[in-house]
């Protein structure tokens, strides 16, 4: 994908999403920007997570196929450590101590190793590789998504009366330098510095820049302008919010209506950003919220040896039988004096056709239904194409 | 065969990508890139669809009319069958955790044999065909059009992917290449492209038996020729049982293991191990091959060779089955098998018959690895073990993929070794190349071809780097493997890389330190090299066998 | 296998928390804030003199960071003349100037306050001093 082409392109987009509100609202289309899209957004965002949801949990997992990062569970007196159970769980408790520790604290990011390929003049090869401990990308990551979560709750305030305590909690956590006036939250500064890390490495990293789609730079640049323009709003910028809590207020109580005291036109910047945004996140790579739940390589115990994991759609498959084989070798078989079902002599007398019917017989008793019979199609699902060529 | 470089060229690697954006760079066909195209015969065995002669250094590669009709129909069967896809194909985010993950990364510098860009090659047909910007927007959205040269890439690079795991490991969704590299070659086989070590061996398995392709008298042959050789060494000459029916166990080994050396050496361990037990079972020319290079081609061929599994346990009536030193074997069995082919009702609940310990954690599968098996016994006491034997070997132990990452067997053979070892000759290599974060040997998956080896040795550069850190350091002279695969292409890696370092299976270690009731006085291991400070006796020995 | 219940599970945990504003909400009227300005020396003043320092939608959006500067320049700066946007001179004092004015705590200041959940510390040394404040048990300001 062109890098050039995709930066602009999304760097474009969200300059647009910008100006969108502020023509709109100059417009005088408040009821548009504060009430309308905001209330569609929401909805996009839950129908489409749901939708998106559903498509995943209809579509069967038919193995059970759990990386596992740690001892098995095997034998009675192998003792496993913690983080054994943790990384290949075998009960659905170490699964979900899995689940927390991936969904809660990257896990497997923080896995995390670098490669680098060193010079070594004493190998023949010359050139060793070395791997180096690197979490500065768990570190974004869990600084993006941390800070994003806190600026979540904090936001209640706007639609909550009176403000739960747990909110309170978090904004006096946040809030806890004191510095400035109003006070400054470390969560908008932690959110900002994060994504620019974010997206510098998607830029200054090479092997990331040849990866990076429109889709990975446009939430970046996304993001950042939320961000932004409620620092904007909060510190410079500022804004009646008295006004601004009459108007989330009564969106979050049902009661819509636009205050009559002026609301500056940031906030609607800021409001539109973030409905967009939320409009946009079920359909894309963001969905990997929802996604990581439904990982079958996490959320599944390493217990398929000992619990039988079913695959609705499990079919028959063409196969051979003993009997196969046997007669393909039986007289060299008979010579090296392996045990036979049919003895030489008696095969002759049955012939070919009784031998081939015998064979359909082993298989129907030797494999279960679901599991083969001789004649079974091979890539069922595309058989009537296949079979449309030969015919013409 | 193309001509290979010295490691000195094949070491020096560049990460950086080329200027070009990776949909406007296409693979080129150059002899030693790729695996060659598959016979028509084999397909023909497997009923395979498309069998037809043609080659990957052609222009044409002579597909079917309608192929692409048939590739997207397949494409969007299994968007529908396999959950695993439709969220791989969905959540990407691109934060290239997995990029340096992969050997094939490491050892070519290829960007699009990075996890992400190789799933990408999917990902971009699953964009255009099943989203809507991909629809629209195409190229912007990372969408692209299905054409010949994008499945001739596809063939390229899912033939570049062993399917070990190790980005999955990584990966903050545990988005699992190896399952898409299987689909991908499922739809690839849909249209008629295989690769021809993969698919000779699966037809091989289908028809006659296993891999190799030897015949069920050919492969009896063999084991009774082990056993001679067992006899030489040892002066016990094992039972080997072959089809009989009404034992306990039936055992299953890769056929790696009785085709070449040194798995071969472990096939005699396996044979001591169970003379030595007077063990109660039998071995099946049905059910000769535990490997499965079916799972390399598509799920659908994996279930058809498994099969023979649970057909042949049935009519043998044992009670339950062990299985020998595999790597994919044992990703099947433990994740696949009873899914395919079970519920395995007819067979009992694995119980050791000579420690008395049930194998729970096989209770329904009904499938006992060996590494398990005898690290019970020896726990148990009931191996009389003479470590010294084994005094020749420094060993290190490559963990191999499957049995790592998609079973977790890291501590049995770790501690078989370390009872059938000196003090002091078990090294691990550095700790980021080994366990779940092994490398592949980068041979995984059907690559053992020999047209294909400069890419096998740059897959294998990362393991064999590895190695060399630890033959230099502590003088490492043996790598132990679990893996029929490994054993046969860990030589030829080895030889390239780290001259002077010798593979081995595990048993192999076990069958050198077993010590027999009324066995003839060992001065030389199973492969006939002079134990330590038996070299004299030993050379004696030599001259009276030879 | 599909698992669905656990996904059911899912889907209702993410509606919780994607509608937790609205039940919390639920059957409370939203009472929108009406600050009052019938203090006895607001009533005092003829009309076209009940103005404040700065126009009043400036007031609502900015009164937090004008007493902050106001405390700096009278506290840290002895500068106690403050020049309204009517070219009114006033004395830079909360207790002498605003709260003259606005003596009424509860129906004008902690009007929105509450509203808004916010606790200004303001009030920990100033006139109104309830007793937890006091004890500077909390000192949050928005």
């Amino acid at each position: 994908m062109s890098f050039n082409l995709a930066w602009y392109c999304s760097f474009f987009l969200v300059l647009v999403l910008i100006f969108v509100p502020i023509i709109g609202v100059t417009a005088g289309l408040e009821v548009v920007f504060g009430i309308i899209i905001p209330y569609l957004a929401i909805l996009i965002f839950f129908v489409g997570m749901v939708y998106k949801v559903v498509i995943w949990a209809r579509t069967p997992v038919p193995f059970r196929i759990p990386t596992t990062c740690g001892q098995q569970k095997s034998l009675p007196w192998l003792k496993r450590t913690l983080r054994d159970r943790l990384e290949n769980p075998f009960t659905t408790w170490e699964v979900i101590g899995r689940m927390i520790l991936e969904v809660f604290f990257f896990r497997s990011l923080f896995r995390n190793i670098k490669a680098q390929l060193r010079d070594e003049p004493s190998y023949p090869e010359k050139k060793r590789l070395v791997y180096w401990s690197s979490k500065w990308l768990w570190l974004g990551a869990i600084a993006f998504h941390y800070s994003f979560l806190v600026i979540l709750i904090r936001h209640l305030w706007l639609f909550t009366e009176p403000v739960p305590s747990f909110v309170r909690l978090v904004e006096h956590i946040d809030s806890f330098f004191q510095l400035y006036v109003p006070a400054v939250y470390i969560s908008g500064i932690v959110l900002i510095v994060a994504l620019t890390y974010l997206l510098l490495r998607r830029i200054f990293d090479p092997k990331l820049r040849y990866i990076s789609l429109f889709s990975d730079y446009l939430p970046l640049f996304w993001l950042l302008a939320i961000g932004i323009s409620g620092i904007l709003m909060r510190y410079f910028f500022k804004v009646d919010m008295t006004a601004v809590k009459e108007l989330t207020l009564g969106l979050a109580s049902l009661h819509p209506h636009i205050p009559k005291e002026h609301i500056g036109v940031i906030f609607y910047v800021h409001l539109f950003l973030v409905s967009s945004f939320f409009a946009y996140f079920p359909f894309t790579k963001l969905a990997h919220m929802a996604g990581i739940f439904m990982s079958m390589t996490r959320n599944l115990a390493n217990n398929n040896r000992a619990v039988r994991h079913v695959n609705p759609w499990n079919y028959p498959v063409r196969v051979k039988t003993y009997l196969d084989q046997e007669n393909d070798w039986r007289e060299d078989m008979a010579k090296f004096g392996l045990p036979l079902e049919i003895s030489v002599e008696e095969a002759k007398k049955l012939g070919k056709e009784k031998l081939e019917e015998l064979a359909d017989e082993e298989a129907a008793r030797l494999y279960n239904k679901l599991s083969g019979n001789r004649h079974a199609p091979v890539f069922p699902e595309t058989e009537f194409l296949r079979k449309q060529i030969k015919e013409e | 065969m193309a001509a290979i470089p010295k490691p000195e060229e094949l070491a020096n690697i560049s990460f950086r990508p080329p200027g070009r954006k990776w949909m406007d760079t296409k693979p080129e066909f150059k002899e030693g890139t790729h695996c060659h195209a598959a016979a028509p015969k084999w397909l023909e065995w497997l009923d395979y669809p498309f069998p037809r002669s043609w080659s990957t250094y052609d222009e044409d590669w002579k597909l079917p009319k309608n192929w692409k009709e048939i590739f997207l129909v397949g494409f969007n069967d299994r968007l529908n069958k396999y959950r695993s896809l439709r969220l791989f194909m969905d959540i990407c985010v691109r934060c290239g955790a997995c990029a340096d993950k992969c050997q094939f990364f490491l050892g070519t510098g290829d960007p699009k044999n990075m996890p992400v860009l190789r799933a990408e090659l999917m990902r971009s047909l699953y964009r255009r065909y099943h989203t809507t910007a991909g629809k629209i927007l195409g190229r912007l959205a990372g969408a692209r059009e299905l054409t010949e040269d994008v499945v001739k890439e596809l063939y390229y690079y899912l033939y570049q992917c062993s399917e070990c795991r190790r980005c999955s490991a990584f990966c903050p969704y545990g988005i699992d290449m190896a399952d898409i590299t299987i689909l991908g070659r499922e739809l690839l086989s849909s249209i008629g492209l295989g690769i021809e070590w993969a698919m000779a061996s699966v037809g091989s398995c289908f028809k006659i038996g296993s891999h190799i392709g030897s015949p069920p008298h050919a492969f009896k042959d063999m084991l009774e020729f082990f056993a001679d050789e067992c006899e030489v060494v040892t002066g016990i000459r094992p039972r080997v049982p072959v089809n009989e029916k009404g034992h306990e166990i039936l055992f299953i080994m890769p056929s790696g293991d009785y085709f070449a050396d040194p798995g071969t050496f472990n096939c005699m361990g396996y044979l001591l191990l169970f003379e030595y037990l007077d063990l109660d079972y039998t071995i099946s020319t049905f059910a000769a091959e535990g490997g499965n290079f079916g799972y390399f081609i598509s799920h659908e061929m994996g279930k058809r060779l498994n099969a023979k599994f649970y057909a042949e346990a049935k009519r043998l009536g044992v009670k339950w089955i062990l299985g020998g030193e595999c790597g994919h074997m044992w990703r099947v069995i433990n994740q696949y098998m009873d899914t395919w082919n079970g519920p395995a009702d007819f067979l009992e609940e694995p119980v050791s018959p000579i420690t008395g310990t049930k194998f729970e954690n096989a209770k329904s599968t009904k499938m006992v690895h060996i590494c398990e098996f005898t690290a019970d016994l020896i726990k148990h006491g009931k191996l009389n073990l003479d470590p010294s034997r084994n005094a020749h070997i420094v060993l290190t132990f490559h963990d191999s993929c499957n049995p790592a990452r998609a079973m977790g067997l890291l501590e049995e053979p770790r501690y078989i070794i370390k009872n059938v070892l000196p003090p002091g000759h078990f090294y691990e290599m550095p700790e980021n190349t080994i366990r779940e974060k092994n490398f592949c040997c980068g041979s995984g998956s059907g690559f053992n071809a020999d047209e294909y080896l400069p890419i096998r040795l740059r897959g294998g550069f990362p393991r064999a780097s590895a190695v060399r850190y630890v033959h230099e350091k502590y003088g490492v002279n043996h790598v132990g493997m679990i893996c029929a695969i490994d054993r046969a292409v860990f030589p030829p890696l080895m030889d390239y890389w780290v001259p002077g370092v010798d593979i081995t299976g595990i048993h192999e270690l076990v069958g050198n330190a077993l010590v027999f009731p009324g066995e003839r006085e060992r001065v030389v291991d199973l492969r006939k090299r002079p134990l330590k400070g038996k070299e004299k006796e030993a050379e004696k020995f030599l001259e009276e066998v030879m | 296998m599909y698992d669905g219940g656990k996904v059911i599970i899912g889907l209702i945990v993410l509606f919780i928390i994607c509608t937790f504003p609205f039940f919390y909400n639920m059957g409370r009227a939203a009472k929108v804030p009406e600050p009052k300005l019938d203090t006895p020396a607001i009533k005092k003043l003829p009309e076209w003199e009940r103005v404040c320092v700065q126009p009043t939608p400036w007031m609502r959006a900015n009164h937090m960071r004008l007493l902050d500067h106001w405390r700096n320049w009278a506290l840290r700066e002895a500068n106690r003349e403050y020049i309204g946007f009517n070219g009114k001179r006033y004395t830079i004092s909360l207790q002498n100037t605003c709260l003259n004015c606005h003596s009424n705590y509860d129906k004008f200041c902690n009007e929105c306050h509450s509203y808004m959940g916010i606790k200004p510390y303001c009030w920990g040394c100033h006139l109104q001093k309830p007793k937890e404040w006091a004890k500077g048990e909390l000192k949050e300001g928005r």
